[in-house]
């Protein structure tokens, strides 16, 4: 015996899993939808997904080897997903000064002025989204039709609404829901599933990441809590709103498929950090989003809610957190 | 248009003064009659809220003061005997003058006299260590190092030596609070009287064990040999549980127990250089061991 | 088949029995003993013997003191060098008898030939007094005095008598030889301890990865009435007392109280056996199988040594002590105690020895938690050890005792599973200790 034992409380061995293993789970499980919408969008995603990840890299890299002074964590991969999944909510022709500025408003406001990973009450990604959608409405609202490669344009427009945004205007201009979805702008079910779609870099095929999320799955990276719980409420109150008037709402089916909805129950609601922590908790943060995420739809004056129901449900972790205790032992 | 502002207008004024009244009434209900005196001992008292007087904060003393109207027990270590007469003159009590007290670190088990056996992989918090087993060095009773007198002082008065691994008072920050006393589980710190010229002297050891297990761990421990006691003319020394102690209220501070100690465990502080003579006559190791020191 | 387990939490740590069939090796007496007199739970039993006088085999040399405690007998034959303190398996100091042994030579009245007993001749009354009197603990590892257990309080029924033969820490298999080569005498100890508790049931659960186990002890029950054995999941804490009971019960024991409250009395295989020889053959608690094992070791063994023994002794014999040890566990590696000294003696608790290398003795730097709730999903108690683990540092001790920090078993299982390598349970410690004081003073007032 040549060298000092070691003396330290129980246990003594310790799972193989890590930090940067869970985050580069997601990073991996982000992959198919990074790859569909360089397929539809060219170098405009490759340019938008780089800058993003880039930028939200260095900031943290800045911010804790020259503010903080402490140590430097940028290989855990946080600040890769946060860059991704900002990327994924911004449209693709979106400037590039634009995206570093958000970001700087995410990795630094949103994340390290709260005490850096695991600290931030609010989805980072998230906040930079919003922040860039109040602050440049206009270019965060302008969709480029997706051009897939080796296919000749369809189209010569070169910018059109998504989806849901189709569907807002089509409500102000007093249309009923079988004269909106026969626009020619409006894209089929199976189109939206597979991405031919107008809309932000991640949210083009349903199918890309749902794949993804199955992954995560596998990872468990993700539990069925929050998913299921968002998704069932969102669908359930679409439903009950589409049966007693199917003229003025779409379907259900439109509502899951289309906007950042996949996006958002999969891989933003189920954050580990901003979200609850028990079961019970993590259902009803599932139910609270999927609630707003509708009632924004239908009644505000975005046509996409789905972002600003998780911030708010964040917002709301904290007190689910103390409210909903896990279920205890001999209670 | 107008319609609309005037209302505004009445709707408000008439929300505010409903509330004025509301408050007014709950005010005169709940108000509570205090002693003006509280305010004034208050404001004399250093406000550091650091619990060294034994209550929750500079305000819950000060109403105890005011309410036992004597200044028996109540002491505020951080202001001293300067705040205390103020006080007994603000009331009209007498304050009793108090010898200052230092805290002082009975140990000097730093990493050289008390080398480590085995090593801590652990949260770094001594009350955690404690509890798991008796310290890098094998010694029950030592310092464990991992700094919970440091994180407890509120006065900068501590900080962690890393050549020793033990932590280091600064003399003029404290004010002998008392928080490190209750901060170490092993109750190594001591509230000594600061001593003339500052000078003291004091067993740096609380081992209890018997001479040779307590020198296998540590080489400046206290074997309990009583050899000091014996050249104490004041009678100021005692032996309990193999252990020395030297009563600060007895000692002359003549520092004879000190080179008699055949382990170097009592340590002596801010005193000039001995006499050569004096080190001759007395069989005194030729090289004293290193004692802690502080700034 | 679906097998039995328990519902809230629980891991699945890599199970590395790799000692499993290392049959029962006994070891050579070794010079010295060291026999603490703190074995058991609860107050260290008072030395009888005095330095210089001879003791046999079996003699009792310290009596317990107060309610919860155990008698301590000498392992060996020999002399009483002297009563003195020596590091223990704790790390602190505590006060032993140091035996110089002889050749072995047993107290008279025990029975110490190898056939078995199967007649139960003493009354209830008589087993409790005689487990009592042999210093009888539970050797799962927390070595509460058995003979306690026993006395049921007024008013109180028990229906199930468990036998753990779980073993759910990795590495340790000291268990399990033991249904393998003493399986007939647990059920026979099982037979006796389901008398004295005056039960006509009794549980015998075997986790599903000693499959060999499980078949053994199940064509053994045949001869046996009220006696069944039961496969359960691998899952960790599978072995704790109260995941046992609502696994094979699905019975929960309320919060802050004892198992008795679900009318079930869990005893470990080992205890049986000790049981088994205590009252049939008259044998006080000497000796007891010790798992050697982990990554370090040059040989994976199970012993069967005498209580005393230097824990260096059992690493010489199986193949030294190795170059790159980095860590020394006493029990298994999920809540086992790292130990100070090699030095330190065997007791009635110690299921096994871990000698793991330096590579896996540090753990890994501490990161920021992310909030994945992986340890809430863990742990057996359905707390939250994050929480907890963030209280402690504030002294909020009032919150964490309104989030049942006392409910803890300090399985470990949180600490585990955490990816940021938190020490979730090294905080939890600190806080049940302190707000167990608190709880403690205020109930005194």
């Amino acid at each position: 015996m040549n060298n000092l034992l070691t003396i330290s409380g129980s246990p003594h061995i310790h799972t193989t899993d890590s930090v940067r293993k869970i985050m580069y789970s997601v990073i991996f499980a982000m992959i198919p939808a990074m790859l569909v919408s360089v397929y539809f969008f060219g170098l405009d995603a490759v340019r938008i997904i780089g800058v993003s990840v880039v930028a939200c890299v260095a900031v943290e890299y800045l911010i804790q080897k020259y503010l903080l002074k402490g140590d430097v964590t940028i290989n855990d991969g946080s600040a890769v997903i946060t860059g991704v999944l900002l990327a994924f909510n911004v449209p693709a022709n979106l400037p590039t000064w634009i995206i570093i500025i958000g970001a700087i408003f995410a990795i630094a406001i949103a994340k390290m002025a709260f005490g850096g990973l695991g600290k931030n009450p609010f989805n980072p990604a998230l906040v930079g989204r919003v922040f860039l959608l109040i602050s440049f409405p206009a270019q965060m609202t302008t969709w480029p039709i997706p051009k897939p490669l080796f296919a000749k344009s369809v189209t010569d427009a070169l910018t059109g609404a998504t989806p849901l945004g189709l569907l807002k205007d089509g409500h102000l201009a007093n249309k009923t829901i079988d004269q909106i979805m026969s626009d020619p702008a409006m894209p089929d079910y199976i189109q939206q599933l597979v991405g031919f779609q107008t809309g932000s870099l991640g949210e083009m095929s349903a199918i890309a990441l749902l794949i993804g999320a199955a992954y995560m799955f596998y990872k468990k990276v993700i539990t069925w809590h929050i998913p299921v719980s968002y998704l069932l409420t969102a669908l359930l109150f679409a439903a009950i709103f589409w049966l007693i008037d199917p003229t003025y709402y779409a379907d259900p089916l439109f509502h899951l498929i289309t906007g950042g909805m996949i996006l958002g129950v999969f891989y933003m609601a189920t954050d580990m950090v901003t979200s609850p922590m028990s079961a019970k908790g993590q259902i009803i943060f599932g139910i609270g989003c999927g609630l707003l995420t509708m009632i924004i739809r239908f009644w505000g004056s975005y046509p996409e809610g789905v972002s600003f129901a998780i911030l708010i449900m964040n917002a709301f972790t904290p007190l689910i957190n103390k409210s909903f205790k896990p279920k205890r032992f001999g209670v | 248009m107008d319609n609309i502002i005037l209302n505004a207008v009445i709707a408000l004024s008439g929300i505010g003064v409903t509330a004025a009244v509301v408050l007014y009434f709950v005010a005169q209900k709940f108000k509570v009659i205090e002693d003006p005196r509280i305010d004034v001992v208050e404001a004399i008292l250093p406000g550091a809220n650091c619990g060294g007087c034994g209550f929750a904060g500079c305000r819950a003393f000060a109403e105890a003061i005011v309410a036992a109207g004597n200044l028996d027990n109540l002491n505020c270590p951080v202001g001293g005997n300067t705040a205390m007469a103020e006080i007994a003159k603000v009331l009209g009590l007498e304050a009793e003058e108090k010898e200052p007290l230092i805290a002082v670190l009975r140990c000097n088990g730093s990493l050289t006299n008390a080398k480590p056996k085995v090593k801590y992989d652990g949260p770094l918090t001594c009350a955690f260590a404690h509890n798991l087993y008796s310290g890098e060095s094998g010694c029950p009773f030592g310092c464990l190092g991992l700094g919970d007198c440091v994180d407890s002082c509120k006065f900068d008065a501590l900080y962690m030596d890393k050549a020793t691994g033990l932590p280091v008072v600064i003399q003029d920050n404290c004010v002998a609070c008392n928080a490190c006393v209750k901060a170490c589980p092993r109750g190594i710190f001591e509230l000594r009287p600061k001593g003339k010229k500052d000078r003291r002297i004091y067993v740096g050891c609380i081992n209890e064990e018997k001479g040779a297990p307590a020198k296998k761990n540590c080489e400046v421990a206290c074997i309990g040999c009583g050899k000091c006691v014996k050249e104490c003319q004041f009678d100021a020394i005692t032996l309990i549980n193999n252990l020395a102690y030297i009563d600060p209220y007895k000692c002359k501070l003549c520092r004879k127990c000190a080179l008699v100690c055949p382990t170097n465990s009592i340590h002596e502080l801010n005193f000039p250089p001995r006499k050569e003579k004096l080190v001759e006559k007395v069989d005194a190791p030729t090289e004293p061991a290193p004692v802690a020191t502080e700034g | 088949m679906i097998l039995k387990t328990f519902k809230l939490g629980g891991v699945h740590p890599p199970e590395n029995k790799v000692s499993a069939g290392a049959a029962i090796q006994h070891l050579p007496l070794p010079d010295k003993l060291f026999v603490p007199l703190s074995q058991h739970l609860g107050t260290p039993a008072k030395a009888i013997v005095n330095r210089g006088d001879d003791v046999k085999t079996g003699q009792l040399i310290a009596k317990s003191v107060g309610f919860i405690s155990a008698n301590i007998h000498s392992p060996a034959t020999g002399k009483v060098a002297k009563i003195d303190q020596i590091i223990d398996q704790t790390g602190y100091k505590r006060t032993a008898v140091f035996i110089d042994t002889q050749e072995d030579v047993w107290e008279e009245g025990i029975d110490t030939s190898p056939d078995i007993e199967r007649t139960i001749k003493l009354s209830k009354e008589e087993i409790i007094q005689r487990i009592n009197d042999m210093g009888v603990v539970g050797m799962g590892g927390a070595t509460f005095p058995t003979h306690i257990k026993m006395m049921i309080p007024e008013g109180k029924q028990i229906q199930y008598l468990i036998i753990n033969g779980v073993e759910c820490e990795p590495y340790l298999t000291s268990d399990h030889i033991l249904m393998m080569e003493k399986g007939e005498e647990i059920l026979i100890g099982t037979s006796i301890l389901m008398k004295a508790l005056g039960v006509d049931k009794a549980m015998v659960g075997i986790e599903a990865n000693k499959p060999d186990a499980i078949a053994h002890l199940t064509k053994l029950t045949e001869k046996f009435q009220g006696i069944t054995v039961h496969a359960l999941k691998v899952k960790y804490p599978q072995g704790g007392e109260k995941q046992l009971i609502k696994a094979l019960t699905g019975r929960e024991v309320p919060s802050g109280k004892l198992p008795l409250e679900t009318g079930c009395v869990v005893d470990n295989v080992g205890t049986a056996y000790a049981v088994y020889e205590a009252v049939q053959k008259n044998k006080p608690l000497i000796q007891r199988v010790v798992t050697v094992t982990g990554n370090a070791a040059r040989k994976h063994a199970n012993f069967l040594v005498r209580v005393g023994t230097p824990i260096e002794y059992l690493i010489e014999h199986a193949g030294g002590m190795p170059a790159d040890l980095g860590k020394l566990i006493s029990g298994g590696p999920m809540m086992g105690k790292a130990l100070v000294s090699p030095e330190a003696p065997i007791t009635k608790g110690s299921s096994g020895l871990l000698l793991m290398p330096e590579t896996e003795a540090k753990r890994a730097p501490i990161k920021n938690c992310i909030r994945c709730a992986r340890c809430i999903s863990a742990c057996p108690m359905g707390l939250e050890p994050f929480l907890l683990a963030q209280l402690v540092p504030l002294d909020k001790w009032d919150d964490a005792e309104a989030n049942r920090i006392m409910d803890c078993i300090e399985c470990g299982s949180c600490h585990y599973i955490c990816p940021s390598g938190r020490p979730l349970l090294d905080f939890i410690r600190l806080g049940k200790d302190k707000v167990g004081k608190i709880i403690r003073t205020r109930v005194k007032q």
